[in-house]
């Protein structure tokens, strides 16, 4: 998501835009989660197996939809368990990444995550979890957790470290294989149907969303011919399958906004639908990341004032240059030059790399020279 | 796999109940045992006498130390117990959620030890 901000900011420009210079955010996610470097591969089902021993408990008997990962998911999720463990058990467990990867991204000590993933095997082991779909009558109230670990595992797999390559198609493609075997499972379940659209539109964009260098495309700047229009309509059926069961959620939200990203034409999105899709999302599953594409949404709908409030009521992302970024920029196309630098000044401040000090540098020198003329 | 399903519920609840209600709740005991039989479930259950009437002993230094009262003075206390047989951790929480003290108090399901010798026989 940061690549989207830093990018959008230099698309930005230095001129009011009559056509703002369009750029997406990826999906917001729950949580800030640092860029992972990984070269494994997912995990085949020899491997999937040795880490079943390593639980040392026996695959039950398969019911209709005979899939070990997606056992091990609703194992991984059982409510039995702490909720702080559920997520790294199934990242560790179904997805193969290491302690050390899934200690980073959620900035937990190693061993005390180390810790953390031992206690919970041992306890559902001995205390005889099981590795099973749930029946009927608990899967729904099952669900959350597993849906979370499937979008989580999705958004691994689409927003890879850079430098080795943006995307892992091989982690997109099991999120979206267990969504869709999920969906089969329970068709009439709204958001289980609203998470597999969101992946599918998602994962359209896979092909054009990386360049040659293996750096982030915008969505304005992507070869179009390149996204999976197929995968766009099928998104787009069962999202429209899923709002038909007229109980909304987090997923259908996001897979609506990630809808009209791919149905509008290159500058044409439709950013006040969008920015109001982004208000639902804030009430359903509010988050301060939310709040910040939501700022964004509506700045991109022409209304820069309004999106600075937004901004300044977000609470938690006082260290993120990012934020502070956004507000510069935003302070700047209304005139406020004098808090415009303040603001760019604490962005370069909170920047973590040098390419992106200079780029805020920039930013800063552009307004400092603009108010002196 | 054997779990013992450890009864909590507050020790002056059960007398402050009319004698309706403590029958009406004693019923859905004996439902309960009834139907953990039926399913060849129970390995066994009790109830236990209030814990103004536990003793605590403690050996110290080859020395007999005893205190009047429970182990820990706490707000719940321990009132009864059953051993169940179930399939999996989901079976034996459906049954703790049968208890009647389940909804005042709370059962701690915890899955009992199977040793070697006991496994053979």
């Amino acid at each position: 998501m940061q690549d989207a901000f830093e990018a959008a900011l230099a698309r930005w420009g230095d001129d009011p835009p009559a056509n703002p210079g369009a750029w997406i955010f990826s999906t917001a996610r729950n949580r800030a989660i640092d860029r992972l470097r990984r070269d494994r591969t997912l995990a085949r089902k020899t491997e999937l197996l040795a880490r079943l021993q390593e639980l040392e408990v026996t695959v039950e008997e398969r019911g209709a939809l005979p899939d070990e990962r997606l056992e091990l998911i609703f194992a991984c999720c059982h409510p039995a368990l702490d909720t702080e463990v559920r997520i790294p058990l199934a990242l560790r467990l179904v997805c193969g990444l290491t302690t050390a990867e899934i200690a980073r991204a959620f900035l937990v000590p190693e061993p005390t995550l180390a810790q953390r993933l031992v206690r919970a095997k041992r306890k559902i082991r001995t205390a005889g979890i099981p590795l099973r779909v749930p029946p009927e009558h608990l899967l729904p109230e099952r669900l959350t957790s597993a849906l979370a670990v499937l979008y989580l595992t999705f958004n691994e797999g689409y927003s890879a470290a850079s430098g080795d390559s943006l995307v892992r198609p091989e982690l997109c493609d099991e999120a979206i294989r267990l969504a869709k075997l999920l969906t089969a499972l329970m068709p009439d379940e709204a958001e289980v149907l609203g998470l597999l659209a969101l992946m599918l539109l998602q994962d359209s964009r896979r092909a054009a969303r990386s360049g040659p260098d293996g750096e982030l495309v915008l969505l304005d700047d992507q070869d179009r011919s390149l996204w999976d229009r197929e995968r766009i309509d099928e998104g787009r059926r069962i999202l429209e399958r899923a709002l038909s069961l007229r109980r909304s959620g987090r997923y259908q939200l996001q897979a609506a906004i990630a809808a009209l990203h791919a149905e509008g034409a290159p500058g044409a999105t439709d950013w006040r639908q969008i920015a109001a899709l982004y208000g639902e999302l804030a009430r359903v599953a509010p988050s301060p990341v939310v709040e910040l594409n939501r700022a964004v949404a509506v700045a991109m709908a022409g209304a820069p004032d309004d999106a600075l409030t937004l901004l300044d009521r977000i609470e938690g992302l006082d260290e993120y240059h990012l934020l502070h970024a956004t507000r510069a920029d935003l302070l700047r196309r209304v005139g406020r030059d004098d808090e415009a630098r303040a603001a760019y000044a604490r962005a370069a401040g909170l920047a973590r790399n040098a390419a992106e000090r200079t780029f805020l540098e920039r930013r800063l020198a552009a307004v400092s020279g603009v108010a002196g003329s | 796999m054997e779990y013992m399903l450890l009864i909590y519920d507050q020790p002056g609840r059960w007398g402050s109940l009319a004698e309706e209600e403590r029958n009406a709740e004693y019923e859905e005991y004996f439902a309960l045992s009834r139907e953990l039989r039926e399913r060849k479930a129970l390995v066994s259950s009790n109830e236990l006498e209030p814990e103004s009437t536990a003793t605590t002993v403690r050996v110290r230094n080859g020395a007999l130390d005893l205190t009047d009262g429970p182990f820990a003075e706490t707000k719940e206390a321990v009132g009864g117990y059953y051993v169940i047989d179930a399939d999996s951790l989901d079976e034996a929480v459906e049954w703790a959620a049968k208890i009647p003290s389940a909804r005042t108090g709370a059962v701690e399901v915890r899955p009992v030890v199977t040793h070697e010798a006991e496994v053979s026989a």
